[in-house]
């Protein structure tokens, strides 16, 4: 399996936030995106979840289900969690199994260490925790493909321990992560640092954006 | 304002608990006694003339339009505990009342509507008193969805209470417009529920009756509080728990 | 659990928690509805006539009032985004949203009607007519009104520009629903014709609301 973009290019509010990236990455490799705040990080997992169109340049799944799209091969973990409050837990995490196509709930729960907590309305969770259902609803259902967007944000030490072993495990049975991370990169992650303001890393000449190691 | 001290002892939410449990059993027993006397004295009362024995649902009408208009009066009261003083329990007594309000009010158009049913012919006319008695309900259930849609319980008792008191000054104005509206559309008769009914022989149920469900009102008002007391201290807990299970 | 049954199950569960909605809805309706005497006064006689077309005309306000939260709260805690990558087609999410809606919404006023036919003086079969074409007609408005919180996700204060997008577009739904509801009484038109162009209007809509809604989304959630 591997993900491919070319030539990728994206507005938003009428600004052009990245333009002519390309990138490869293959089953069992990370890809780490990297740069200030506004350089698109967050617009480009968007338009590999398919939500956002891109303006330019096109994305190809190679080895995935050709039935469906990308972002059906995909989790994407935005900022914003998708749990609602006056759902339990439980019943957030047992919905979105079942939607997004079935998985093993209790496992996940107790993974991420919120088993206690299973009963409990989700609008009583600090950020952290929510945070951690998250990452449950990562183990819980199945896909190739991850979208992380700063995943580690709110996470305390012992969650940020649990992130990079769920991610190295991912990775470890041939998934492919795309990660959106300030601060430092997690050993064997392949970096894609994007400039901002629409402006190119680099030499600034319009060179793409390549993937390095 | 100075209080004695075993006044603001029991106004704290644990000992109010305490208390009321001690008072309940004194209470209910003696709610049922009022509705004995003034149940009895209700069907010895005589018929009307006119109306024959459906004036009886008076009986039950009256009262209830009067606690109808004291809950409210209650729930300003709790209104000003709650912006001025900053009271706790004052939150609680204006959220208990509100559905007793409410459901006294409801009872009194239902007894209202079919009382008028033999007199008019239907179930329903906008008659001044009636009509005002609606409103009234509508605003009850504006409190009621007020109380329903804001989570956090201090921020929904201030707006509830700031609602309750506009509420107290216009209901006398829509009152006052509404049988001002009445009056302009009378081409035909006045429709009076009740008509002369102040003789001494039906006053004394009446006012036996009028105790007799205010005394339920407090009851049920005492148990509403208590309920609402350990309905919070469930919710603290809940938000104590998951605190628990983030530090740990 | 296949995932229509469990996000119809979600969106049943969310509207009887939060409550709020579906007992506003009618709330608003019964104040509509009071609203109508004081306006054109408690002529019993006029209340009969017009009777109908106020209770319409007071649930087809109520269903605008709860349509921009259809959308508007998955949107804002990123729900929204994740259906997009459901199992499931948009446009049957969508529809099955609507649903959801629908039972939690427009069926409360239905059932509301007769009793708020009691304020206004009808007779048993013009409040009996009023009911059925309200349960035929508020698929129409519900489906329609995705449309337009699919146009306004997103916005502030889309609530009111909801309404002016869609309250054109359900002017046919009121004049068939009045009219079928006129016709049990007077007679003047056949009960069936004005209900069987209700029924046909709700079934375009069942189509069109979340093929067109699925689209709008499409176009880019930013």
């Amino acid at each position: 399996m591997q993900i491919v973009a070319e030539g990728l290019a994206c507005v938003r509010g009428g600004r052009e936030v990245f333009r002519n990236l390309h990138f490869a990455v293959n089953r069992g490799e990370m890809l780490a995106i990297t740069g200030p705040n506004g350089a698109g990080k967050s617009s480009l997992l968007r338009v590999v979840a398919g939500l956002v169109r891109p303006s330019e340049g096109r994305l190809i799944l190679h080895g995935g289900d050709a039935e469906l799209s990308i972002g059906e091969q995909a989790h994407y973990v935005g900022h914003q969690d998708a749990f609602k409050p006056s759902l339990t837990v439980q019943e957030n995490l047992v919905f979105w199994s079942d939607f997004l196509g079935g998985g093993e709930v209790a496992t996940s729960l107790a993974r991420v260490g919120l088993c206690a907590l299973a009963h409990l309305p989700a609008r009583y969770l600090s950020a952290g925790q929510r945070r951690r259902l998250s990452l449950a609803r990562l183990l819980a259902v199945e896909r190739p493909l991850w979208l992380l967007d700063e995943p580690g944000s709110a996470l305390d030490a012992a969650g940020q321990g649990l992130l990079a072993d769920i991610v190295v495990a991912h990775v470890g049975k041939g998934g492919i992560i795309l990660a959106a991370i300030h601060g430092p990169l997690p050993q064997a992650a392949k970096e894609l640092k994007l400039a901002g303001a629409g402006a190119l890393a680099g030499d600034g000449r319009g060179a793409p954006e390549k993937a390095r190691l | 304002m100075r209080t004695p001290m075993s006044l603001i002892d029991l106004a704290t939410p644990s000992r109010f608990v305490a208390l009321s449990a001690r008072l309940m059993p004194a209470l209910v027993a003696l709610t049922a006694v009022a509705f004995l006397i003034g149940g009895i004295q209700a069907y010895l009362a005589p018929d009307d003339y006119q109306q024959g024995a459906t004036v009886k649902i008076m009986f039950i009408h009256v009262p209830t339009a009067w606690l109808g208009i004291f809950a409210w009066v209650v729930m300003s009261a709790a209104a000003l505990g709650t912006l001025v003083w900053r009271h706790p329990l004052a939150d609680v007594a204006a959220k208990a009342a509100a559905p007793i309000g409410s459901a006294f009010t409801l009872i009194c158009l239902l007894t209202g509507s079919l009382w008028g049913r033999p007199m008019w012919g239907t179930y329903w006319v906008w008659d001044a008193r009636l009509t005002s008695v609606l409103v009234l309900f509508l605003l009850y259930l504006g409190v009621l969805a007020l109380w329903h849609t804001i989570d956090d319980p201090t921020l929904a008792a201030r707006t509830v209470a700031v609602f309750t008191l506009v509420g107290a000054i216009n209901i006398p104005i829509i009152k006052f417009s509404v049988e001002w509206w009445n009056t302009l559309h009378q081409g035909a008769s006045v429709f009076r529920l009740g008509g002369s009914a102040i003789d001494p022989s039906i006053l004394l149920p009446l006012m036996s009756m009028l105790a007799a469900f205010t005394l339920l009102f407090l009851t049920l008002h005492l148990a509403a509080m208590r309920n609402e007391i350990l309905r919070r201290r469930l919710r603290t807990m809940l938000l104590m728990k998951a605190e628990a299970a983030a530090r740990a | 659990m296949s995932p229509l049954s469990a996000l119809l199950l979600r969106d049943l569960r969310l509207a009887v928690r939060l409550g709020g909605g579906a007992l506003v809805g009618v709330l608003f309706f019964l104040i509509v509805v009071t609203l109508v005497p004081f306006a054109v006064g408690p002529d019993l006689a006029l209340l009969t006539r017009i009777g109908p077309a106020m209770l319409w005309l007071g649930a087809l306000l109520a269903t605008l009032l709860g349509l921009d939260r259809l959308l508007a709260s998955d949107h804002e805690d990123g729900s929204l985004d994740l259906l997009f990558t459901g199992r499931m087609p948009l446009e049957l999410a969508l529809a099955t949203k609507a649903f959801a809606h629908w039972l939690t919404t427009a069926v409360p006023l239905v059932l509301a009607a007769p009793v708020l036919g009691v304020l206004l003086n009808l007779d048993p079969s013009s409040t009996a007519a009023v009911a059925i074409t309200l349960l035929v007609g508020t698929p129409a408005l519900t489906f329609i009104g995705l449309i337009g919180a699919a146009l306004t996700v997103g916005l502030r204060r889309g609530g009111l520009l909801l309404a002016v997008l869609i309250l054109p577009l359900n002017i046919p739904v009121l004049i068939f629903g009045v009219a079928a509801s006129s016709a049990a009484t007077a007679a003047t038109v056949p009960f069936r014709g004005p209900l069987l162009i209700l029924c046909a209007l709700s079934l375009m809509s069942l189509v069109l609301g979340p093929v067109a809604a699925a689209i709008t989304l499409r176009q880019g959630l930013d």
